[in-house]
Order: structure tokens, then sequence, then C-alpha cells
């Protein structure tokens, strides 16, 4: 070891501000206040916006009300279906968490806390316009009409798996619902993204793609390849990062480091970058549909950092009373996603208690009769399975001879 | 003695090697404050302090690439990636740099450095928690590879692998953590608890890399197989009968070829079981040594059982994973040849 003037070096190892046993304090979260910040044209030169990426755009206030430049993207049937929508999410996270714990599938992840994210950015697109989701955007699925009882037969691996038992619970893929394959490894899909918004752009379409990672995730290479891709190419791309504060037991200050935002990463790459209030499901539409339009006009490529907060366990394997104090939730200052939409239609004047509660028992009677459905078709452990027949089927278009002979011997 | 779950002796070879050597560190993803998700760094970070143990982002290029720097430096990184199936972000810094930095540079800098990593199936973990990438790290020149199938040798390997000038791919079957999983998945797993080879030593010891063991002494046929596969061909040959003598190859690279060679000269048979996929898994490089060394010795073509040339499946776990019957179909085959 040598010495130095300057005295010895010492590495420093970011620690969030509590752990379990400690008072919940999210003092360092600056939240703005609803309709604060300014709406840009979406041809803006994403230079003059660069405090955006340290903001948070904001439309519901704490009295329930729309207001600001970002208010007004939906109109009352929208709010209402949108609501619905996150308490389907919400109730069929339930119905799956239990059903996990019943033994009738291996393993879930839930929303709760995030339902708005996915519920609300989905209805700013298209058809035909493809999302690369992670594993906690099972509300585009819903809000994209997707039947619930094929999302169970999924999480089941029963005999009526559109994926035939091959990838693990919700890792859902539909083609026809814009919701590309998801892969379960992190983070590899968000330069895919890049990718196919490119392929729209080489063949003049007019489609567009949706990005999406985590907060941990940013740190994965991939991460790193989208934005300098999206930003060379001007590929017609959202790319949303939803912070969720935590990845599995590590705060996002790991990931985050130095930077101030994760929006932030996108300022050097001259990436337009919004932070968006991930639990206001009006705010997280009308950015999405700023974003959406820009790609759609070939204006290039946008990032959108959705701050939230993940209030359940990061799956079923994990326990975060280990890392994290249990009143975090309670304490964290963006509210709950569902209650807040709820309040606001209530404050229109559109919505009441009594009525939440009807549609909270219709729902959970959908649930239940899909989850019946479902079950029809079996569970992971018991009654109809898909066949062994399917595990040797497409690995290639057509079985090379060497696999036909190892399914032959496993005699099926 | 003190009895150890393999992930307790995994946690005692790390506390050991960091107690001992101030230039031990160890981090990866959700490794500091919270111990890893299978809790293999549980209170090393309290002990050792933050700089010693540490979480790091998620990048496994990250992990490995700092660790091979930190290497370069004088430390020993023994670093962990969450599942072996998240390593391939880092495989060109462990296949173009951790592999050859040693050879490039004629010696000047070296890549000391362990790169731990749960593998293998049998957990309902999917494509992406069930692969055993064994054979994308024996094929290639300069790195070495280890896979315990017991709490005793983890350690011990363990060990021998923070202590050795080389980089190590650590292999930790991740079925066999707490106790030895023998593929009979209808049945309770005897804890390693009430398991010989979950006596641990507290303190220091060694199992040293290129050390073969024989798990069971027979004359009828070899089985060579490493990791979770060990306790499947015991109870496969128990089960039909067949009186095999199994060796626990323990680390791929380098090869105990010598225990190989005596063994199936002696049977004349020899059987190589992997969980990993059939082609150009490191079951052809077993059967290709066999054939070289053992030709005229052998009585039967050597067999392989394997996973099958398919991604991990869910659902169809237990008709993908090679389990008892099909290895004792195997034993049963080779000896009629």
């Amino acid at each position: 070891m040598s010495t130095s003037e300057y005295g010895p070096l010492s590495l420093h190892v970011p620690e969030p501000a509590v752990r379990p046993g400690d008072t919940p304090d999210f003092s360092n979260v600056v939240i703005p206040k609803a309709g604060s910040v300014a709406r840009p044209p979406i041809d803006v030169d994403p230079r003059e916006i660069r405090d955006l990426a340290f903001s948070i755009i904001r439309v519901l206030n704490r009295e329930g009300e729309a207001v600001g430049p970002w208010a007004g993207t939906l109109s009352d049937e929208e709010l209402n279906e949108g609501l619905r929508h996150m308490m389907t999410l919400r109730a069929f996270d339930a119905r799956m968490l239990m059903a996990q714990r019943q033994g009738k599938t291996s393993f879930y992840m839930q929303h709760m806390g995030e339902e708005a994210v996915s519920c609300a950015f989905r209805k700013a697109l298209a058809p035909g316009d493809m999302n690369f989701p992670t594993y906690r955007q099972a509300g585009l699925l819903i809000a994209g009409g997707y039947p619930i009882v094929d999302m169970m037969n999924q999480i089941y691996s029963n005999e009526a798996d559109p994926l035939k038992g091959r990838q693990l619970p919700i890792m859902y893929s539909s083609k026809e619902h814009g919701f590309f394959s998801i892969s379960g490894n992190l983070g590899t899909q968000f330069i895919q993204a890049v990718g196919w918004a490119m392929a729209s752009a080489i063949k003049n379409d007019s489609k567009i793609a949706v990005g999406w990672i985590g907060d941990g995730s940013t740190a994965e290479s991939d991460f790193h390849a989208a934005l300098v891709f999206a930003s060379t190419y001007r590929a017609p791309v959202v790319l949303n990062i939803v912070n969720n504060q935590w990845a599995i037991s590590t705060f996002q200050g790991i990931a985050r480091g130095g930077s101030g935002t994760f929006a932030a990463r996108a300022l050097g790459f001259g990436i337009p970058a919004l932070r968006v209030d991930g639990n206001d499901y009006p705010a997280v539409h009308a950015v999405a549909m700023w974003a959406a339009q820009r790609a759609r006009r070939n204006l290039g490529p946008t990032l959108i950092e959705h701050v939230t907060y993940r209030v359940g366990a990061h799956s079923t394997s994990d326990d975060p009373s280990a890392y994290r104090p249990k009143e975090e939730t309670e304490a964290w200052p963006l509210g709950d996603p569902v209650i807040r939409l709820k309040n606001h239609l209530i404050r229109k004047g559109i919505w009441s208690e009594e009525r939440h509660r009807q549609l909270e028992a219709e729902i959970l009677e959908t649930v239940i009769g899909a989850q019946k459905e479902a079950e029809k078709h079996g569970t992971l452990h018991s009654g109809g399975k898909p066949s062994v027949r399917d595990m040797f089927e497409g690995v290639y278009a057509e079985m090379p001879p060497h696999l036909r002979r190892q399914r032959q011997q496993a005699g099926v | 003695m003190p009895r150890m779950t393999m992930i307790e002796a995994i946690r005692s070879a790390i506390d050991v090697s960091m107690e001992r050597d101030d230039n031990v560190v160890v981090f990866g993803e959700d490794v500091g404050y919270f111990g890893g998700v299978f809790r293999c760094t549980q209170g090393l970070q309290r002990k050792y302090g933050r700089t010693r143990c540490f979480d790091t982002p998620i990048s496994e290029l990250g992990i490995v690439g700092a660790a091979i720097g930190m290497a370069a430096y004088g430390l020993r990184p023994c670093v962990e990636v969450q599942f072996a199936d998240y390593v391939y972000p880092a495989y060109d810094q462990l296949v173009s740099e951790a592999a050859r930095i040693r050879y490039r540079s004629n010696g000047q800098f070296t890549c000391p450095m362990v790169v731990r990593m749960p593998a293998g199936g049998g957990i309902f973990g999917g494509q992406t928690h069930s692969q055993s990438p064994e054979a994308l790290f024996t094929h290639v020149c300069g790195l070495k590879v280890a896979v315990p199938s017991n709490p005793y040798d983890a350690k011990g390997l363990l060990i021998a692998a923070i202590e050795d000038p080389d980089p190590v791919i650590f292999l930790e079957p991740k079925r066999l953590y707490n106790g030895p999983f023998d593929g009979h998945h209808d049945r309770p797993v005897t804890p390693w608890s009430k398991h010989d080879l979950g006596e641990v030593p507290e303190g220091h010891f060694t199992v040293p890399l290129g050390s073969a063991a024989v798990r069971r002494e027979g004359k009828d046929l070899t089985v060579l197989a490493y990791g979770t596969m060990v306790h499947v061909a015991q109870a496969a040959a128990e089960e039909v009968g067949i009186d095999a003598e199994i060796i626990d190859l323990r680390t791929l690279l380098p090869l105990d070829l010598e225990a190989i060679v005596a063994s199936v000269k002696k049977t004349g048979r020899c059987v190589v079981v992997h969980e990993a996929t059939l082609t150009s898994g490191f079951g052809a490089e077993l059967a290709a040594l066999v054939q070289e060394h053992c030709f005229f010795h052998l009585e039967a073509p050597i067999a392989r059982v394997t996973g099958w040339d398919t991604p991990y499946p869910h659902a169809q776990e237990w008709d993908y994973f090679p389990g008892p019957k099909r290895v004792g179909e195997a034993l049963l085959a080779t000896m009629e040849a």
C-alpha cells in the first residue's frame, strides 16, 4: 500500500436511510405539487426540458382533483374503466397469491401499489403497438382485454396454458395483445423494444414499441445499449423505468448511484426524460400519451421514470420484512393508486363508496369465476397438464433428428 | 463435529476465508445487508463491514468485471451471481478477460477470483432458475470449474477455490442446499443434519480442486456424476440392484482422470449422468476421455443420461429432470449391452 498526502482512500457503499426497526423516512423524496409541472409541446427540443427529469408530473391533488396542464386526457368513462382495470388486477393478484400458497402453482409476483403504471399506460397505445414488459406489468394485459382465465391457465401451467407449461408462472406472452414474451432475465428486453421500433421505422410502418425495465435492472448493460440505439436511430419507442424503490432487498440508491434520478440517465443521450407519479392514473396516462405521440410522429424516443412503490414482496420467494421497515408502505408519500383514482371519481361526483363496494364484489365474482374455469383445466400439481410431447416441440421450427430421437427415448 | 446444510457450509467457507485473509471480498446482488437470496452470505456484512461484503447494482457484467479489476489489484474476490441462469451478461468478462489475463500478460496480471452461482433444477424454477451451464465454462481455457455435491465438499472446495491463483467457477446445486435430493421429488428429503457429509469442520480445511471422490464402491459399472446427480445415481443403483461404483467428480476442471480411468478399467462399463442438456455437454468430454483411456477395457458402449436438448420447462420438470428411473434404466441397459 502506498501513502498519499491526502490520506487513505475509502470505498463508498450507499445504504438506505432506514432498515427494519427504524422509522420510515421519505423526506428525501421531493414531491412537487400536483399540476405544477409544465407540459411542453411534443416536438420540444430535449435540451429545453432537462428539468422534467428531476421533477414529478402529477395530476391528482390531495383533494382528489385533477389539476394542471397534464390533466384532462381521459373521459369519465375512461377513468371509470381505469379504476375497474386496477381493481381487477388487484383482485387477480390476491387470488393468485392465495393459489400459490395453496400449492396450485410454484411462484407468483404481485403488483400491489403499482397497478396504475401498466393499466394507465396501456390506454395510450394503439392496436399493433408492442410492449416488451417485465414481470410486473400484467395491467397491460388486463387493460388490453386479454382474458384473465388465460392468464390463470398460464400461471397454473395446466392443459389450457397458452405457453404449454414451458414458462415460469406470470411470464406471459400474447402477440395479439401487443405483449412480447417475458424472458425473466433482467433488462434483456429493453434493447429489443428499440430494435422492434427501428424495424417499424425501416418498414415505414406506424406502430411503436414500448420498453419496460425496473429501477434495479437499469444497471444492466442492456439498458445502456437501448438508450444509445434509441438515441442514434431516433427509434419510435417509449422506454419506461418503473422505479418501485426496491430491487428485491436492494434499495434504489445502489442502481442509481450519484445520478439524481433514473430519468436523468437519458439526458446524456439527448433523449427527453419525464418523471411521473406512478400512483396517479391520469398522470401516467397523460405522460404515456405525450411520449407515444412523439414516437408516432417520428420525433424519436422518450424515457419515462414512473415513481412508485412496491408494496408487496418482490415475489412469493421473498420476505421484505428482512430488509425494510414494515411501516414503510404506509409512509410512502404518493399513496395508493386505486384509492386515489376512486377519490377523484367521487370528487367528480361520478362515483360513491357504495358503488365502489359493488364494483369490488362484482370484480371478485368475475375473478373467482375465471379461477374456477381455469382450475377445470388443472393446476400445477393436479388435473390436466400440458403433454410431455409439448416439451420437445417448439425448440426449432422443425424438430431436428437428435431431438426426435430423444423424444422417442422419452417414450412420448 | 458440527452439522451444516450446504448453505451454512458455504457461508462458513467464506467466513473462514475472510477471517484469514483481509483481501477476500464478497459482493453481488442482495448479498450485503440481506445476505443473499439463498442466505449464503448472511451475517458477513455485519461481521466484516460494508467494504468487504456489499450489495451491487444488478449487473452481472459489472460484478464479474469489477472482480477482475480487484483481483488484478491483488484482492481475492468471491462474488455471487444470483442464479447461474443470469451469468450470461458476464460471459464476455469471463471468457475474454478472466480466463486469459494470466496468459496474455505472461503472469504480470492474474485473476484469483471465485464466481459462485446456484445452478441446476428441481425447484420448479422454469427456464431462468434451473440451468446447468458448466460446459460453457469447461470449454474456456483458463477457468476452473467446481460442483460440490454435499456440505463437506462445498466448504472444502470453496476455500480451495478462494485460495486458488486462478479464476474458479463454483456451481452450487441449489436443490442440494438443504438435503441430498435423490430425484424422488414425491418424497421428503433427508436433511443434511442426518447425513454423514453434513458433518463439516468449523475451521479451515480444503478439498483440493482436481480430486474426485468414490461415493460408492462397486464392481458392475462406473457412474460418473457431479452435483445433484451423485445422489440420484446412488438411489438409482440401489433401486435396480446394480453394484455401481459411483464417482463424484467434484471438479470438472481440473478433472481427476486417474480416478475415472482406474474405476472404468476395473468395472469395464461406464454411465455418465448430468442435468445439463446432452449435446456438447460435459458428458461428451467424459465419454471421449473414457474411450481414449479405457477402450480395450470397455464391455459396453458408454451411456449418457442427461437433461433433454430443450430449454428447461416449467410444468414438465420431472419429465425433463434425469431422475432415478431414467438413470436406473441406463444402468440396466449398460449391464445388458
